[in-house]
């Protein structure tokens, strides 16, 4: 019934078309900078490795990813955070 | 001496209808009284001469006449409706690597001087048979689906002409569904240019008639009541270089009649 109703006035902003869109998107970030997949892996090791000296993340759920607005190409990184650490290790240390 | 325009129909992903866009821009521009020669390029796996009609006539192939065993003009095969268009089929026994881009740009040199316009079909991929495809054009019509992976191909298509200097090439949007952009479940013209940043040569809706046209071996440009054939006869007159307003892409039929019949446009 939603589904029928969202067709009638469809400005639904999970409709398929502004889901393509936005998936060609960001996929022709990638494409065009041409960054490989390895070092993006790469990356997120080492983010991976960083952050966990200071809280406990999901590594499963970590999202890094490339996107662009106006002519600028930003990095964005979605890290679920599960806790803080209380002592955090300083180099120190 | 004529000093036509060589121009390649390229697309990167397959099967969005390069071979018949190629056909119908050759019909329509050779039924407007332009010399036109086709060039399929797509070697090993022959296309064009069937969506043509043709496929009986052929005694020369493309790589022949590359490799010197004939001169261009004994391997064009005439139309059969149309006067001044002509086609060089691909070879089917070989593979790519048997053109060389040298020698795609020498033939393409040698035909311009004859006609009006040399259409190249290319083959899908960004490989050695793209490289020969390019090699002799100084014009590209890039043709996607209104599609994730079309319009991303598309996209790899347009940076590498843009490297082998084909500036500027033109888009055409083809299987264009309008009721499905109106329902939200299609990308939209807007959607595609935005993205792609290039300039629209025209839209194809989609339409069955292109597929009946294709089983006789005919061109649906030539089609008066076809709306794709319509789309194509605006095509044709853009690159002849007239201003011609895109079509309305909505659907003829019923519904809009009866729209129209209570006012609503």
């Amino acid at each position: 019934m939603l589904d029928f109703l969202n067709r009638i006035f469809g400005r639904e902003s999970n409709q398929s078309r502004s889901v393509a869109k936005e998936r060609l998107r960001l996929v022709l970030v990638h494409d065009r900078i041409g960054v490989s997949p390895q070092l993006l892996q790469s990356l997120k090791a080492d983010l991976i490795q960083v952050i966990t000296n200071y809280m406990e993340i999901d590594e499963d759920a970590l999202e890094v990813t490339l996107d662009s607005s106006e002519n600028q190409v930003a990095l964005v990184a979605n890290i679920p955070v599960r806790r803080m650490k209380r002592k955090f290790q300083t180099e120190s240390a | 001496m004529l000093m036509g325009e060589v121009i390649v129909v390229t697309s990167g992903k397959g099967g969005v209808g390069k071979t018949t866009t190629t056909a119908n821009l050759g019909a329509g521009l050779a039924s407007l009284g332009s010399r036109v020669c086709l060039i399929d390029a797509d070697i090993g796996l022959r296309n064009l001469d069937v969506v043509m009609g043709l496929e009986n006539r052929i005694v020369y192939d493309l790589v022949d006449v590359t490799s010197g065993n004939c001169p261009f003009r004994k391997a064009l095969i005439k139309d059969k409706r149309f006067e001044n268009l002509y086609l060089l089929p691909a070879a089917q026994t070989k593979d790519k690597t048997a053109v060389s881009p040298d020698q795609m740009r020498a033939l393409c040199q040698e035909i311009k001087n004859e006609y009006d316009y040399v259409i190249v079909d290319c083959p899908a991929g960004i490989e050695q048979g793209f490289r020969n495809a390019i090699a002799g054009a100084n014009q590209a019509v890039v043709v996607t689906t209104p599609e994730v992976s079309a319009v991303r191909d598309a996209d790899r298509i347009i940076g590498l002409l843009e490297k082998e200097d084909l500036r500027e090439p033109k888009l055409i949007v083809n299987r264009y569904r309008y009721h499905m952009v109106r329902h939200g479940d299609m990308m939209s013209i807007d959607d595609i240019i935005e993205i792609l940043a290039i300039d629209l040569l025209g839209v194809v809706p989609e339409d069955e008639m292109v597929v009946v046209s294709t089983n006789r071996g005919e061109m649906v440009v030539t089609n008066n009541q076809s709306r794709s054939g319509q789309a194509y006869r605006n095509i044709v007159r853009r690159i002849k270089g007239e201003n011609v307003p895109m079509m309305d892409l909505e659907e003829g039929g019923f519904m809009r009649k009866l729209r129209r019949m209570i006012g609503l446009k």
